[in-house]
Parts: C-alpha cells; sequence; structure tokens
C-alpha cells in the first residue's frame, strides 16, 4: 500500500501533437502556396445542402491549412433553431445538468427570438476534442460557410493552442465530464429529492465566479477516473474527521488559549467553493460532489471569460481572411462573397458611446482591429509602428499572429499588442470615475500623450481581477461559534452591491454555521459588514 | 475524421426538464396566474395556455458584483470633440456613462416582470392540480378524442405484420418478367440457332461454333437465375390510416342559484365545477352546446358573461330553473339526437315548499331525460333542499350530489359519473 503513483499524467494524451502534450507544431513563416486554382467557382445556391457543406468544408480546411492553422478534429452538427435555443440555453453545452435557472434562459431566449427582437447565435462551439460546431438548419450556404471558417477553424484553433486552454480546460474530456455531472445530480435529485439539490445548487451558482483556481494548475477531469473518485471521496469524506469538528479546547488557561490558537486557514483562500467543499461543516458526502461539479465547471468556463476579446478577434480575424483567401484564389462566387462581407461587417461594427446600441467595447470589432492591425505592421510599419512595436515591424506575420494568440490573454494581449493606430480608429477616450469628485474626468483620448495611458486602462478593463469583487475567506471561528469570515478587499474603494447579501445567504446556506462578510476599503478600515446567521433565516 | 452530423431530428426538447424546474419554483406564482385565467374565461376557452408574469427580482440569480461608488476608469469608443482633462457632468443615475463591465447594478433596469407562456398542457396541469384530480382521471382528460385506424390501400413501408403477400408476389412477378425480358429474348435465339447448326453436318468450324453457343446459353441461363426472386423493392404493405371516431353530440345544462347568497367564492366554486363537467364531456363528444339558466324565483336563459357576473338578489325558487330547463330539452333537444347533462350549483337556500316540488320535477321529468345530472351544493349547511335530493340520488343511478366548500371537493361528484360511463363500455 504505499506505492507511491504518478497520477499527475493520467488522461493525458501520449502523442505530442494532441492536448496535453507541451509541444505544438511550429507555426509557419508564411502561408504555403496554392497547389492549383479552380477551374470554376463552387456552386452559390443560397440553401445548402449535405454535399455542398462537404464541398466548401474540404476548400475552407485546404485554406486553413495553408496557414497552418492547428485544430483539433472538426465535427459539424447541423442543428435546428430549437436546438439552437436548448444550446444556449444550457451555456452552450450539448449536456449539462437540470437546473431552472437554465429553463428561465430557455424561455427568455426562445421568447426574444419568437418577437424576432434577437437573431439566433451566430454560431455555437465547443471546446472538446472534436471540437463540435453547430450549423443551424435556417442559414444560408454562404452563413454555413462563414460558420466554418470562423468556429471550426478560428475559435477550434484558439482553443488547442492559447495557453489558458491548454492549462485549465480538458478538451478530451468535458463532455465526459458532463455526462457524469448530469447523471451524479440527477441520481441525488432522486435520493435527496430536487428541492434539495435545487437549493445547493442555487447556492452554489451564486459563487461560481469564486469557485476557480486562480494560479494553480487543476487535476484532469475524466468520467472513467471521476466514477471510480467519486465513491472513494464520498467514503473517504465521511471518515475524515473534519479540522473544525477536531479540535477540541485545549486544556490550557484561557489567555493561553487565545494566543496559541491557529488560524484557519492559515492563509486567505480565494477559491470559495473549494474551501467550502472541503472544509463546510455540515454538509453531506454527496453535497461535496455537487459542489465540486459545480466548481470543475467554472474553471471548465474561466478561461472563456479571460479572452473573450482574443478569442473572438482571432474568429473573426481568420474567417475574414479565410474567405478572402478563397474568393481571391477563385472558389467564392461574387454572391456568397458579399453576403458573408455584410454579416462580417455587422459583427465588427462598433457603435459609438451615446449610441442607442452601444453597449461597451464590442470584443469582435476590437480583437478583429489588433489582430488585423498586427498583421499590417509586420507587412507594411509605419514609422510610428517601428517606435511603438520594433520587434514585430517586418516580422513574419503568420508567426506574430500564432505568437500573439497562444501566449496571452486579454489583459496581457490589450496591453501588449493595443496600436496607437487602433486606438486612433476607434477613437476611444477614457473617462475617470472618482465618487469624491463633483464630475467626471476625461483622463486620456487617442493623442500622443493619452496612448499609453489609454492602454493600461483598456488593458485593466479587462483584467477579471478588477472586475470582480475580491473576496476571500479570511477565518474560521474555531473556538467559538465555528462562523466564517469572508473578507472583500476594495478596488479603488469600489464598494459591493447590495445583492452582497442575498448572496451571504447561499454562503450560510452552504457553511451552515453563521457568516460574516467584510468590506475593507484602501485604508484597511472596515467599511461595511454584513452577517447572516442560518439558525435565525 | 471530419464529419458533418445531422442531429436535427435528434434531442428535441432538451430543456425540457430545466423549464419543469422553471416552472415547479415558480408554482405559487403559476397558480396564483392560472386562478385569475380560470375566473375571467369562458368554460369553452378553459383549455389554452396563459402568459405569466413574474417580478424579476424573484427570478434573480445573485452573485457579488461592485455597486456605485468608489473610483474606476472606463475606456470608450466614438469620442467626438473631448480632449483631455475635460469635465463632464455625471449623468443622472450616478452611474460612470455605460455599462462598460457589466458590473452596473440592477436597479437601474426597472422592475420588468419575467413574462412567459404556459402552454395548454401545461395549464390543465396546474388547473387539474388545484382540483385535486387523481392521475388516471387526467390523462383521460387530456387525451385527445380517440382514432381508429382503417385501411387505406398499400404502401411500401410498412411493419413486417401489415405485409400484403399477394401484392408482393405480383411485383416480384412482374419485376422478374421485366428484368429477364432481354436475356429470355437473347436465350431463345440463340437456342434456334444452336437447332439449326446441330441439324447440318458437323465440321470443326462449325463444332467450334456449337461450342461457343453453349458457352453463351450457359451464361445467359445463369443470369436468368441470378435475378431475385423476391427482392425488398417489390415488398407491399397494407397502409392504415387513424381517423376520428365520430362522435355525436351533447348538451350541457348549466344551472345556477343568483340569489343574494351567492357571493363570488361561491359562484367560482361553481364555474370550476361547470369546467371540469364540460372538459369531461369535450372528451366524449365532438359537438357540445352549453345552455345557461340562472334563477332566482324566476329563471331565464342568459349568456355566459351574465350568468357568471350578473348579481341579482331576492329569494330563490329552485324548480323555476327546473322547469326552463325541461321546457328547452323539449323544445330544442330531442333525446334521440342529443346526449343531455345537467349540472346544478345553488347554496341550497330554496323556498320552503319548493323542495319537494324540485325532487318530483327531476324525478319524474328530467331524469328520464339525461343521461347524467350533478348536484352541488357549494356550503356545508343542510336545508331541505339537500334531504330532498340525497333521498332521490339514493334512488337514481344517473343523479350524484356533493357538498364543495372548497375547490378541492369538486371532483368527487365526478367519481360516480365515471363509474358509469366505465360500466358502460
Amino acid at each position: 500500500m504505499s506505492d507511491t503513483y504518478d497520477r499527475r499524467n493520467n488522461g493525458r494524451a501520449a502523442s505530442p501533437g494532441e492536448y496535453g502534450g507541451r509541444r505544438h507544431p511550429a507555426p509557419l513563416s508564411a502561408p504555403l502556396p496554392l497547389k492549383e486554382r479552380p477551374t470554376a467557382r463552387l456552386p452559390a445556391p443560397s440553401d445548402w445542402t449535405f454535399e455542398l457543406i462537404e464541398q466548401y468544408h474540404d476548400v475552407i480546411r485546404a485554406t486553413a491549412q495553408r496557414f497552418g492553422l492547428d485544430t483539433y478534429p472538426n465535427q459539424l452538427e447541423i442543428i435546428t433553431a430549437e436546438q439552437m435555443m436548448d444550446a444556449y440555453a444550457s451555456v452552450g453545452m450539448p449536456v449539462n445538468y437540470r437546473h431552472w435557472s437554465y429553463g428561465k434562459e430557455f424561455i427568455a431566449t426562445e421568447k426574444n427570438y419568437r418577437r424576432g427582437q434577437m437573431g439566433l447565435a451566430y454560431e455555437i462551439v465547443i471546446n472538446s476534442n472534436p471540437c463540435i460546431s453547430y450549423l443551424m438548419e435556417e442559414n444560408t450556404m454562404a452563413m454555413q460557410a462563414l460558420v466554418i471558417a470562423h468556429a471550426a477553424y478560428g475559435h477550434n484553433s484558439f482553443f488547442k493552442g492559447n495557453y489558458l486552454f491548454r492549462m485549465w480546460t480538458d478538451a478530451s474530456s468535458i463532455i465526459d465530464y458532463l455526462v457524469y455531472a448530469k447523471n451524479y445530480v440527477a441520481a441525488c435529485e432522486e435520493r435527496h429529492g430536487i428541492d434539495a439539490v435545487e437549493l445547493l445548487l442555487d447556492s452554489c451558482h451564486a459563487l461560481m465566479n469564486y469557485g476557480v483556481d486562480r494560479y494553480r494548475r487543476p487535476s484532469k477531469l475524466s468520467l472513467t477516473q471521476e466514477l471510480a473518485r467519486a465513491k472513494d471521496r464520498e467514503a473517504y469524506a465521511q471518515q475524515q474527521v473534519n479540522e473544525i469538528w477536531r479540535t477540541l479546547p485545549p486544556k490550557l488557561g484561557r489567555d493561553e488559549a487565545e494566543k496559541e490558537a491557529p488560524r484557519f486557514p492559515a492563509e486567505p483562500q480565494e477559491n470559495l467553493l473549494y474551501f467550502i467543499e472541503k472544509n463546510a461543516p455540515l454538509l453531506e458526502p454527496w453535497q461535496r460532489e455537487i459542489v465540486r461539479i459545480v466548481r470543475k465547471v467554472a474553471q471548465y468556463f474561466y478561461p472563456q471569460r479571460q479572452t473573450q476579446v482574443m478569442n473572438e478577434g482571432w474568429a473573426t480575424f481568420w474567417h475574414h481572411h479565410l474567405l478572402n483567401t478563397m474568393y481571391d484564389d477563385g472558389f467564392l462566387d461574387d454572391g456568397i462573397m458579399i453576403e458573408c462581407l455584410k454579416s462580417h461587417t455587422n459583427v465588427v461594427y462598433q457603435p459609438p458611446v451615446g449610441h442607442p446600441a452601444y453597449s461597451g467595447m464590442n470584443p469582435y470589432a476590437l480583437g478583429f482591429a489588433m489582430y488585423t492591425d498586427i498583421k499590417r505592421i509586420c507587412e507594411a510599419p509605419t514609422e510610428e509602428d517601428r517606435l511603438w512595436f520594433p520587434d514585430m515591424a517586418g516580422s513574419s506575420w503568420l508567426e506574430t499572429l500564432d505568437h500573439a494568440m497562444r501566449n496571452f490573454k486579454d489583459e496581457s494581449f490589450i496591453g501588449q499588442y493595443l496600436s496607437p493606430r487602433v486606438m486612433r480608429a476607434f477613437r476611444l477616450f477614457a473617462i475617470t470615475d472618482d465618487d469624491t469628485e463633483p464630475t467626471l474626468e476625461v483622463s486620456a483620448i487617442h493623442d500622443e500623450s493619452g496612448y499609453r495611458n489609454l492602454r493600461e486602462a483598456m488593458s485593466r478593463q479587462y483584467d477579471l481581477g478588477s472586475r470582480e469583487p475580491n473576496i476571500q475567506v479570511w477565518s474560521v471561528n474555531l473556538r467559538g461559534d465555528r462562523s466564517l469570515m469572508l473578507r472583500h478587499t476594495q478596488h479603488n474603494n469600489r464598494p459591493l452591491h447590495d445583492g452582497a447579501y442575498e448572496v451571504l445567504k447561499h454562503v450560510a446556506r452552504l457553511w451552515g454555521f453563521p457568516v460574516h462578510l467584510e468590506s475593507v476599503n484602501g485604508q484597511g478600515a472596515v467599511a461595511r459588514r454584513w452577517t447572516v446567521d442560518p439558525s435565525t433565516t | 475524421m471530419q464529419q458533418i452530423i445531422d442531429r436535427r431530428l435528434a434531442g428535441k426538447n432538451k430543456s425540457i426538464g430545466n423549464r419543469e424546474r422553471f416552472l415547479r419554483r415558480h408554482k405559487e406564482q403559476i397558480r396564483e396566474a392560472v386562478r385569475r385565467a380560470v375566473e375571467g374565461r369562458g368554460i369553452r376557452d378553459i383549455a389554452q395556455g396563459e402568459d405569466i408574469h413574474i417580478p424579476k427580482r424573484d427570478i434573480s440569480e445573485p452573485v457579488f458584483g461592485h455597486g456605485q461608488g468608489g473610483s474606476r476608469e472606463m475606456v470608450h469608443p466614438g469620442n467626438r470633440d473631448f480632449v483631455r482633462g475635460d469635465r463632464i457632468e455625471r449623468p443622472k443615475g450616478g452611474g460612470g456613462g455605460g455599462a462598460g463591465s457589466g458590473n452596473a447594478s440592477d436597479s437601474g433596469e426597472g422592475e420588468d416582470d419575467f413574462v412567459f407562456h404556459l402552454t395548454k398542457e401545461e395549464f390543465m396541469q396546474v388547473f387539474f392540480d388545484d382540483l385535486a384530480l387523481p392521475n388516471l382521471i387526467r390523462t383521460t382528460l387530456a387525451e385527445t378524442p380517440e382514432y381508429k385506424t382503417h385501411r387505406a390501400g398499400f404502401s411500401s413501408d410498412g411493419t413486417p405484420n401489415n405485409l400484403h403477400v399477394v401484392r408482393s408476389m405480383r411485383g416480384a412477378i412482374g419485376r422478374r418478367i421485366a428484368l429477364g425480358s432481354e436475356s429470355r429474348r437473347e436465350l431463345h435465339r440463340l437456342e434456334a440457332l444452336l437447332e439449326d447448326l446441330r441439324a447440318q453436318p458437323g465440321t470443326p468450324a462449325r463444332l467450334h461454333e456449337i461450342e461457343q453457343i453453349e458457352a453463351d446459353i450457359a451464361a445467359l441461363r445463369s443470369r436468368i437465375d441470378r435475378i431475385p426472386y423476391l427482392d425488398p423493392i417489390d415488398l407491399r404493405y397494407r397502409s392504415r390510416v387513424r381517423t376520428p371516431v365520430p362522435t355525436a353530440k351533447a348538451v350541457m345544462f348549466c344551472l345556477m342559484d343568483v340569489s343574494g347568497s351567492m357571493d363570488e367564492a361561491r359562484k367560482d366554486l361553481a364555474k370550476r365545477f361547470f369546467i371540469l363537467l364540460y372538459l369531461f364531456l369535450t372528451r366524449h363528444y365532438e359537438k357540445i352546446e352549453i345552455v345557461f339558466i340562472r334563477h332566482h324565483t324566476q329563471a331565464q336563459e342568459v349568456s355566459e358573461h351574465d350568468f357568471f357576473h350578473a348579481t341579482e338578489t331576492g329569494g330563490t325558487v329552485v324548480s323555476s330553473a327546473l322547469v326552463l330547463m325541461e321546457d328547452i330539452i323539449q323544445a330544442r333537444y330531442p333525446r334521440g339526437e342529443w346526449n343531455i347533462y345537467g349540472a346544478q350549483a345553488s347554496d341550497g337556500d330554496n323556498w320552503h315548499d319548493d323542495s319537494p316540488r324540485c325532487r318530483e320535477i327531476l324525478e319524474q321529468k328530467i331524469l328520464p331525460l339525461v343521461r347524467y345530472f350533478a348536484y352541488i351544493q357549494v356550503v356545508e349547511q343542510e336545508q331541505n333542499l339537500w334531504h330532498e335530493y340525497s333521498d332521490l340520488a339514493m334512488e337514481s343511478e344517473n343523479f350524484a350530489i356533493r357538498k364543495a366548500a372548497e375547490v378541492d371537493q369538486i371532483y368527487p361528484v365526478f367519481r360516480d359519473l365515471f363509474k358509469k360511463e366505465g360500466a358502460a363500455k
């Protein structure tokens, strides 16, 4: 029994090209030449057929290979609008456990769709291996081609290449894991009642954004392992004498006891769900498992939340570039191209501030503009570019773009690559909103003195760490009422909104004992304090 | 590895389980909405969906987020004429001029209701829940009219038990003849030729020719033999189509006491009783007419709206309604053509000497004409009408009475009806 197993590489593919292998094919330094020009353009009716999709897909694939796009194998699936709404509602995944909030989402989506307020998703693509892309039945042939280029080659290569996805998600096992999660939750509903499971899931969902490890690489998920281990875990967790229960009052003098009492946890914990899963005194084993499931799912989506601009921009850049190349090579008909471009133009439209349609930066537009500009800087740098990006000017654009896609997240990508030219094109400006001042101040605009400030501000705007309140587990009162203390460290003195109390109720439900939340401002003083005691609510 | 999968036929309604959970969670609001809808609807319109409004705050999912205040810097596109250092008035509501990071507080969104549509099935489910209907009854009620299958020609696909052997074989013979005709013609020609050659004296060249022709003949024979005796394309199946069973006509009489003692709650109870009867009848009859008779000291036939909404005061003479009902039956609904049902709701109040007369009219004139007559009393207290009726109910088969002070007590009235219907089948 004393054998030590190295399980760190379990479930990891052996071949270097697959996920988990550290190596990936080196990017091409220049596009490969076209093998031969086609004799005729592809047929271009507005209705698609399976044969046509196959034909277009072959050309798109061949074109993508010329640019060295490295992707998971593709699986294209034709679905109906209703199925698209189904997928929408369950956070884009083909399977998921049952929860009322997904039902709500579905009802809202369906209603908007029926009223015609909303076009349905352009595409849904799942970060899995093989990579599943949904093509909607209603799309025209041109749209199908666009979606294939966008999702099956753009997003797919991003999922496979970007470091966050490589580090945090395991594309080969996510579907398996969700099947496991769905069955487990269903089994729990049967055993413990739908209400009990629903309450638990509600509470977990409230903390979903606080269920991710930000710095530690998570272990792999895989169905077979999960099934085998879930049982062990339950049994083990049950036997495990909980840290919080075990601590008997030591027979020392009272003063001494206070002095000696070790802090628990020893350091503040940022992963609230993990802490609760491991330490909540009253949770039953199945409840811990569900907390774990929610945590794992949150972890899976964490990279997507950090790479909106990069991911969408990358896919948009590539559908644009692939389709244009195909047109230049003589594959695409004028009509198809016009329709694709029209759609593309809609996608990358950025309404200016004050416009009725304005709702913040459009990640498609920003990402597309940035990748396009990187390519331009490589190919035709100006004096300004040579000053700002000396390394990039004149280098191979494929290599530079590949590097930019693989090694950044939104925050660092913008910090690194947002060029003055793009800032000017978007006419970006920064506004400082300080509640101690009576008015807002324009702190930077797209001019020589403002570029750097603007870039920094923009980069911060995409930093999840400052976008979401920083809330951590501070301590547990081991000697007294076993209450849990959470601490919110204010960033720039920004307070929590009033929903915090509601969330705290959920924390208290999971913890089982009183829960406090302190909001600490920049001066280190407690600005506000909430308390929920589950025994009285 | 590249593949396109057609998923359009698979996995429809994947979200149905999620929808159920959503409905479960908001059961109270939905029940309330259904109750209101039942009050507002006509009996005939009961089996429809309904829009449900739920206040947004009831379905929110809280998460930690930033509130107003503190200092923050937001980047926006589309600068027109700002330069650095410009001061801008704080927009009303205190926001930083946009929902940039999605952390703007919910309070700005207003208290819009979350509206969604309850389907007909879901609506009926909630309605039945209120009435405490047993499951078996629910399914029979929700069921569409019965269908009968009958034959309608032949089709090229079907299940083996519908295989039509004669048709299939006929097709097979035709196909065998058609496919083999060319070969057979050639065969006959060669055989005739062979005959000729054999008749002539055999030189080596001719013998060689005979050999060759014999080989050709053998090849043709085997080709003819290879034509399958029965091919899947020969198979013919008896085609069956479903048609609704033709059903007879029914008329339903709703009798209600509208004297001053019947308040809104009692009327609502009565309405549910009528609705339920109507639903039972829709299961059996294609065409149902409803006659509304209200009465106090006098009875009159009225529209549905007046039936439920107009209020009258005064005493009560129940027999007046029964007399009117009988008159209408005699005038408009000959017994041979119509299945007649009666439903009466009252608070049991009646002018003292009238009750025996009611019993008499029912027993002698009405009950012989109707398939079923149900009486429901919406208060507990027993008065002389109740006593008279309960005596009668003991004796007659097609008369049921019940007291129902709450909606879930209505159903037992129908239990007898179903017993009878079940026995008749």
